[in-house]
């Protein structure tokens, strides 16, 4: 089959094979090509989609990105259940099985040191929410407040919940303060990722701390536990936990150091 | 405190990972190679590709529930309009209140068109 090819990422070779049904970006199957002694996992995609022009528009429909980024990620998932990846961001292209054997020799030094520095290693995502009944997000208001009897009532029940709200706040920022002390301890590594989006995420509340932990793979266990035990005591606010991930945001900077813009 | 005996499950991937977290890593992290066919994506910064990706098609955008700008008070000035029209329809309806109660306040009915 002709066509492009769309690289996921790249890793040492591994033993135990992918899911058979495993399909990558435009239903095409993750295919491994080795080049002295690493393997970039590849998918071919039709020009009509990935050459310059096509793939600019694609990338300002939402649905279309969404999709894409569904099938990569699903591929970087199942390489990491096998080995340890290094994920490339969405949308590396190249012409031809050689493009890519040639930029794999070109940056064969630097993928060795950064898939030595993550080996054995996962990323876990730990973000907090402030749940709060005035957030844009969450209009309808859980908690019936009684209604006022007098103006005087009604002004102080309006201080009150402004205070209660800061009081909330505070606490947020403190609880996610010490969380992000504690996990960091228990971490190699951390990275700070900017809150999310409510609405893109889906999450009600609103988001404090959008924090990404590498930790190697056999202390994840414990590292888990450690996120868990936090989730009680903490009204108002809520603690979620994703992965593990492969390492992506522990990936790229060497190597963007490195080559510069 | 339960304690599992095996490598935790994944959690949230799947079937909750939000979509959220996953573009955030496709898009914004991971190793950035330049391959043959070069995109914009490759070079604008992390918040342009949030802004695109939300602005890019406001409509599809709005379809989804995404207006979050809209209802944030640091980012939109509607926010705040609207916080005070509903302050605002809550006192009109305090107000009508009193009235049914002839407790109307003389001043209102002085002052008023």
């Amino acid at each position: 089959m002709t066509g492009l090819r769309y690289v996921y990422a790249v890793c040492r070779p591994y033993g135990t094979p992918l899911q058979a049904q495993l399909t990558g970006v435009g239903g095409d199957p993750p295919r491994l090509l080795t080049h002295h002694g690493l393997v970039a996992v590849v998918s071919h995609v039709p020009e009509a989609d990935f050459a310059e022009e096509p793939l600019r528009a694609h990338l300002e429909d939402l649905d279309w990105l969404t999709a894409v980024a569904r099938a990569h990620q699903g591929v970087i998932d199942a390489l990491t259940t096998v080995t340890t990846p290094l994920p490339l961001r969405l949308g590396t292209v190249f012409r031809d099985d050689s493009g890519v054997r040639t930029m794999m020799e070109a940056r064969e030094e630097s993928f060795r040191r950064t898939l030595d520095r993550l080996e054995g290693r996962v990323e876990w995502g730990v973000k907090v929410y402030v749940e709060s009944d005035r957030t844009p997000d969450a209009p309808a208001a859980p908690v019936p407040a009684p209604k006022p009897v007098s103006g005087r009532d009604y002004l102080r029940q309006r201080r009150e919940r402004t205070k209660s709200q800061d009081d909330l706040w505070q606490r947020a920022e403190t609880f996610a303060t010490r969380l992000h002390e504690t996990l960091s301890g228990a971490a190699e590594d951390c990275r700070l990722h900017a809150p999310q989006n409510p609405t893109l995420s889906g999450a009600s509340g609103r988001n404090v701390l959008n924090a990404a932990y590498l930790v190697p793979r056999v202390e994840s266990e414990e590292f888990v536990e450690k996120v868990e035990r936090t989730k009680d005591g903490a009204p108002g606010i809520r603690v979620e936990l994703t992965g593990p991930w492969a390492a992506y945001s522990f990936a790229g900077e060497e190597i963007a150091e490195e080559e510069g813009p | 405190m339960t304690t599992p005996s095996r490598l935790p499950e994944p959690y949230g991937q799947g079937s909750g990972a939000n979509l959220a977290d996953i573009l955030e890593r496709v898009l914004d992290k991971g190793v950035v190679i330049a391959g043959d066919i070069r995109i914009n994506l490759l070079d604008i910064e992390l918040l342009t590709i949030k802004l695109r990706l939300v602005v890019a098609s406001v409509d599809k955008a709005k379809e989804m529930g995404i207006d979050w700008w809209e209802s944030d008070p640091a980012l939109s000035s509607r926010a705040r309009r609207d916080e005070l029209a509903r302050e605002n329809a809550e006192l009109r309806e305090r107000l009508a209140r009193l009235e049914e109660l002839g407790l109307e306040p003389r001043r209102a009915q002085e002052e008023g068109p």
